[in-house]
């Protein structure tokens, strides 16, 4: 039981930074491979907030989501946007901006290790028990897993209700398509590369509430925000959603199983599964 | 065998016996120089054997160099040396062949995505069987091995790599790769085995890898997991394989030598920005030099051929 609660709890956060990839590579379609980075730049965002100013870390929503997006925007403006132009399908776009933004990834690493030096960095928020069913919790976590489900509930209403949203939606299912009906293609694919580095961004303030982070554990997220988008299938904002459930309870499950340390580990072995028997996702369709 | 290549051949084996005279010639900071260019030499050219022609990016050299190195530094007190190359050598093809056989008979993003957290997954592991059965998590080599004893390591493996890849190049199984890379749809449609022959090239390159790293393993002397398992040496492998261009066998040695020189100039004299310097250098290959400069120069010859006869 208190590994199903504590699964849940990560998971809603993960769900959080998978929306943000989702974003990013169902509408844009570019791997981005930097997405950790973002996240643990939200991540230290809300450390500096918390340390020296003494404020909630969640104050730091209002200028890190604005600042990420910002910057994503530029980065998919200026940095991808001529990989698009040059790409001639498809698959020479994947290639180019796998790499690019693993160029970037090492960038960013290496700007925030300038900028906050190698150590972990770690505080300690709202870090007292609350009682859910009997067992005791981390009030943090109870806090991060609300926070994510609202605003994953406001990304969901957001591409379901609006007129923008449809338009993502649509860029999503086909480029080619939603641009015959009028969409501006470009404009869209930016806006979504953009909110989503916000999202990933935010996802980093609420997961630093509870975990400890430095400034090259980038990848590691990147690596399970991708795992999660590959299980719920690609562009899929339910899959990807319920495929961090499953992988926040197993993670949570070998964590406190076996030994905390093998927590990648569980995410490949997921992985592994999905790629066996399910690789267009959960709930894709296959490919005929 | 073309008159031509006979030729190349005979250059090659000319230019690899003068380099094994070098270890007499040098010592000290020239030699380590050199035993690091062999190193990426084999490493980056292994690397665009798979790479090159599929367009599948590994990002898992890391891995299975640091397993080489971990074969060596758990068995270096049991086993003979050469035993332990050999079975580092098995170590990184087996593992090669277990990712290769998930992930290669799907789309390109899966095998990417898998290679790119392999070196943390397999640092995760060690560490715990580590932290489970030995109980200390570093481990020392302490072999009789010189650097000299290294250079012709892997100045032999460097020259296994280019024999190699040149009867790849030559074979079908080459041929069908060149396919593969410009249209796998088309080349499933001629019959072949796409997904077999991308594992073959892949479990080549990885047993590379895995001996690069046993061969390198007493150079360390202590080795932990955050050193073996540096994520920086899939990178810099990446680097220096499309700087000097993958489409061409001898394309990567074209971007090892510049970069393992220049590299230490900067990891010398800004030891604390290398990270962010590396990203730089590589965003810059991506976007200015897409086909390393092997490529460009071979354009830059078609174009003066071209204007050479208009004129």
């Amino acid at each position: 039981m208190d590994i199903l609660i504590t699964g849940v709890l990560l998971g809603a956060t993960y769900s959080l930074i998978a929306m943000g990839l989702t974003l990013q590579y169902g509408v844009a379609r570019i791997m981005n491979l930097a997405n950790g980075e973002m996240l643990v730049a939200g991540a230290f965002g809300a450390f500096w907030v918390f340390t020296t100013q003494k404020l909630s870390p969640f104050t730091s929503v209002a200028f890190v989501a604005p600042g990420a997006f910002v910057l994503n925007w530029l980065i998919y403006r200026f940095l991808l946007r001529p990989l698009v132009r040059r790409a001639k399908n498809r698959g020479m776009l994947e290639v180019d901006s796998i790499l690019a933004t693993f160029g970037m990834a090492f960038a960013f690493v290496g700007i925030m290790l300038l900028v906050f030096g190698g150590e972990y960095f770690t505080y300690s928020y709202l870090d007292e028990p609350v009682a859910i069913f009997g067992s005791p919790f981390g009030l943090n976590r109870v806090v991060a897993c609300l926070v994510s489900v609202a605003l994953c509930g406001l990304l969901y209403l957001g591409l379901n209700a609006t007129r923008t949203g449809m338009a993502l939606r649509a860029v999503a299912v086909d480029p080619a398509a939603a641009g015959l009906v009028a969409i501006d293609v470009p404009r869209m694919s930016t806006f979504a590369f953009a909110l989503g580095g916000a999202v990933t961004a935010v996802g980093g303030i609420v997961l630093s509430t509870f975990l400890t982070m430095d400034a090259s554990i980038g990848i590691v997220f990147t690596m399970k925000a991708l795992i999660i988008v590959i299980m719920g299938g690609v562009g899929d904002v339910r899959g990807a959603i319920i495929a961090s459930l499953i992988l926040g309870l197993a993670e949570t499950a070998v964590a406190s199983l076996i030994d905390p340390g093998l927590t990648l580990a569980a995410a490949y072995l997921l992985f592994l599964l999905v790629l066996l028997f399910r690789p267009e996702g959960l709930f894709g369709r296959r490919q005929s | 065998m073309t008159r031509r290549e006979t030729v190349s051949v005979a250059m090659v084996a000319v230019a690899l016996a003068i380099l094994a005279c070098l270890p007499f010639l040098v010592d000290g900071y020239l030699l380590s120089l050199a035993v690091g260019i062999a190193m990426y030499t084999v490493l980056a050219t292994s690397w665009a054997l798979f790479s090159g022609p599929t367009h599948y990016i590994s990002l898992a050299t890391a891995a299975f160099y640091g397993l080489g190195a971990y074969v060596v530094a758990a068995g270096v007190d049991v086993i003979p040396y050469a035993v332990l190359l050999g079975l580092a050598g098995i170590a990184g093809g087996v593992v090669a062949a277990l990712v290769g056989l998930a992930t290669l008979r799907l789309s390109g993003v899966y095998f990417v995505i898998f290679t790119l957290g392999l070196a943390e997954l397999v640092r995760q592991i060690v560490t715990w069987v580590q932290n489970n059965l030995t109980g200390s998590r570093g481990m020392y080599v302490l072999t009789e091995i010189t650097e000299r004893m290294i250079f012709w390591e892997l100045l032999a493996l460097a020259a296994a790599v280019y024999l190699i890849g040149w009867l790849v190049t030559r074979s079908r199984l080459g041929f069908a790769l060149r396919i593969i890379g410009n249209d796998e749809v088309v080349a499933a449609h001629v019959g072949i085995n796409s997904a077999a022959s991308k594992l073959a090239l892949f479990v080549i390159s990885g047993t590379f890898a895995g001996t690069v790293g046993a061969v390198m393993a007493p150079r360390f002397t202590y080795i932990e997991p955050s050193i073996a398992f540096s994520p920086e040496l899939s990178f810099q492998v990446v680097i220096m394989a499309l700087l000097g261009g993958v489409h061409r066998l001898w394309g990567p040695l074209v971007g090892v030598i510049p970069f393992t020189i220049l590299w230490e100039v900067i990891a010398g004299r800004f030891p604390t920005q290398t990270v962010l310097l590396l990203g730089i250098a590589f965003l810059l290959i991506v976007y200015l030099i897409p086909n390393g400069v092997v490529g460009r120069i071979e354009s830059a010859i078609k174009l003066a051929g071209r204007s050479v006869k208009h004129g």
